[in-house]
């Protein structure tokens, strides 16, 4: 009996062997790893990796490029903000169940399924100089406005927000929608009875039943500026002012081979980004309680 | 009655106005991928090829760049990762759900903490790893990352397995099945839909990944859908509708899994952001 019991006690273990030593391995060595490579002035090649204690978090500090790469976080979180506020709008009016509401959904969906290096060559392509863009603009009597939109260092970054946002939107739409639809029907019933105006509806409705799900968008939106990396990289290599915090980070480590400065990095942005999401976890408290 | 028309007329076209904005980015590069040389060259980005059956970019682009190898090896990569991912994620969640153990809630949260380190930020220190076991530089490399560090399956899995009766299990062991048997017959059997939304999210996932392929697998003939059509920046520069015709190659194959799998598409992406 008590052999039968300790086989019991012993078979998860077995199932859970792969997937934890994927874990340790592939996740928390590199993690511990780092703290530790962080405080050296390894160069990724040497076996010997030279203490330095904090040295390195101290240069992170003093570098004016870090600090401008943080800068340019901010044009992708304000992006990220009118991206949700437009998602949530369109999402609003799509979950009133207009004709061809699946078609327009479907539009605004599916950038965000495309391929990071199509979407890169669609704005390369489309930013040229006397490209669609520029075609656009003069079509709609906005010539003035016309620059070079990847060229120019005050517009380089709006003009990659903006392709965040073609890109993202659709994701912001999808959860938004499904909250809506999450919704108990006999709220919007009772309030077509009570005679409530859309907007009314909206503000007592719908807004209180997609808190969860903004809260999520938002914390999305913070840590996904600070580790934007794709899409400035695939296009400009970070040029014209356009290097975010992880392409600086990638280019210390694998075009510098300053591993021990790079790390040090990686683990700041870590820190941002687990102090955001203690900061939302804390201020969402009831909902901790789904995800143990 | 007249102010209900109104507002429809309002919400119609502010919603075609947003339709057009989110299409026009791709219109230039349909254009171009029809258009010879020549009239690359002397037309505008918005005016229309002469011959919309003319398909040389693209049979250039398919057969001087590397696109063909990047299917080639997404594919492998893909159908390998998947595989893998389906039988790591049910059986984590197999073990968690179905067994009670000591060390359960110490092991749901080794989990839960590793969903909020983003994996960008480790890679300065994972690279050591693969390259330490010799992975460098192979299809290994991208399938055991791809495979190992995706947490947010085995929570969808969890989820899932959550909701599917206990009895079924508990009357099969009384009859004598062992936990094999009810992990493969039993288990695997009912978690088809969680496997379809895990297929499905993780597989788009997977086709549009540049950065794992990108920094290692740096060979040429290892490209990958992604590293492959970012390696027609530079040679073909020159002749940028072959670049259109390419970058439309690499959309088709997304395009047609969205027409045909929308609504599991839509589950997916909410399923796979609310962990």
């Amino acid at each position: 009996m008590l052999k039968e019991k300790t086989k019991r006690a012993f078979i998860p273990w077995l199932y859970l062997l792969i997937p934890m030593g994927l874990l340790a391995m592939l996740t928390y060595l590199p993690l511990f790893n780092m703290i530790w490579y962080s405080t050296t002035s390894w160069d990724g090649f040497d076996p010997e990796k030279k203490y330095v204690g904090f040295q390195n978090y101290v240069a992170i500090a003093k570098d004016p490029e870090i600090f401008r790469s943080l800068i340019v976080s901010l044009y992708y979180f304000g992006g990220a903000l009118i991206q949700i506020a437009i998602a949530l709008f369109l999402a609003t009016i799509l979950s009133y169940g207009f004709r061809a509401s699946n078609f327009f959904k479907a539009i605004l969906v599916f950038p965000f399924l495309l391929n990071t290096v199509a979407v890169s060559l669609v704005f390369l392509y489309l930013f040229q100089g006397g490209g669609g863009l520029d075609l656009a603009f003069k079509f709609l009597g906005l010539e003035n406005f016309i620059t070079l939109w990847l060229g120019n260092p005050d517009v380089t970054n709006i003009s990659l927000a903006g392709v965040s946002v073609w890109r993202y939107m659709g994701l912001n739409l999808v959860l938004f929608i499904g909250a809506i639809q999450s919704i108990n029907p006999e709220l919007f019933e009772a309030a077509e009875l009570d005679r409530a105006n859309r907007w009314h509806q909206f503000r007592y409705i719908i807004l209180p039943g997609i808190r969860r799900i903004s809260a999520l968008s938002l914390i999305l939106a913070i840590s996904g500026s600070i580790s934007v990396f794709e899409i400035p990289y695939i296009m400009l290599r970070g040029a014209n002012g356009s290097s975010t915090f992880v392409i600086q980070t990638v280019q210390t480590a694998f075009v510098q081979s300053r591993f021990g400065l790079a790390s040090a990095l990686a683990i700041v942005l870590l820190a941002i980004v687990l102090l955001v999401t203690y900061i939302q976890r804390k201020i969402f408290k009831d909902d901790e309680a789904e995800l143990v | 009655m007249k102010k209900v028309e109104t507002f429809k007329v309002i919400i119609y076209t502010l919603l075609s106005v947003i339709s057009i904005i989110i299409i026009f980015p791709l219109v230039p590069l349909i254009f171009a991928s029809f258009k010879n040389q020549d009239e690359f060259r002397n037309t505008s980005a918005l005016t229309p090829p002469n011959d919309w059956t003319n398909f040389e970019n693209f049979t250039a682009a398919w057969t001087q760049g590397a696109l063909v190898s990047g299917f080639f090896n997404t594919a492998i990569i893909l159908g390998v990762s998947l595989v893998a991912t389906i039988f790591i994620g049910t059986m984590a969640a197999y073990a968690i759900d179905r067994f009670s153990f000591a060390g359960k809630r110490w092991v749901l949260w080794t989990f839960l903490i590793a969903t909020l380190i983003p994996g960008v930020t480790t890679q300065v220190a994972t690279f050591q790893i693969i390259n330490g076991l010799g992975l460098y530089n192979t299809r290994w490399a991208a399938i055991l990352l791809f495979a190992g560090t995706d947490i947010i399956s085995i929570y969808i899995f969890l989820q899932f397995m959550a909701s599917i009766p206990k009895a079924l299990d508990e009357s099969a062991r009384i009859d004598g099945a062992s936990h094999l048997t009810i992990y493969f017959r039993i288990i695997l059997p009912l978690m088809r839909p969680a496997i379809a939304t895990v297929v499905i999210i993780k597989g788009i996932a997977m086709y549009n990944e540049f950065y794992i392929p990108f920094l290692y697998m740096p060979d040429p003939e290892l490209g990958t859908v992604s590293t492959s059509l970012y390696r027609f920046i530079g040679p073909f520069s020159a002749s940028w509708q072959i670049i259109c015709a390419a970058t439309l190659l690499v959309i088709l194959p997304t395009l047609t899994a969205f027409l045909a799998l929308q609504k599991f598409i839509y589950r997916g992406l909410t399923a796979g952001s609310v962990k």
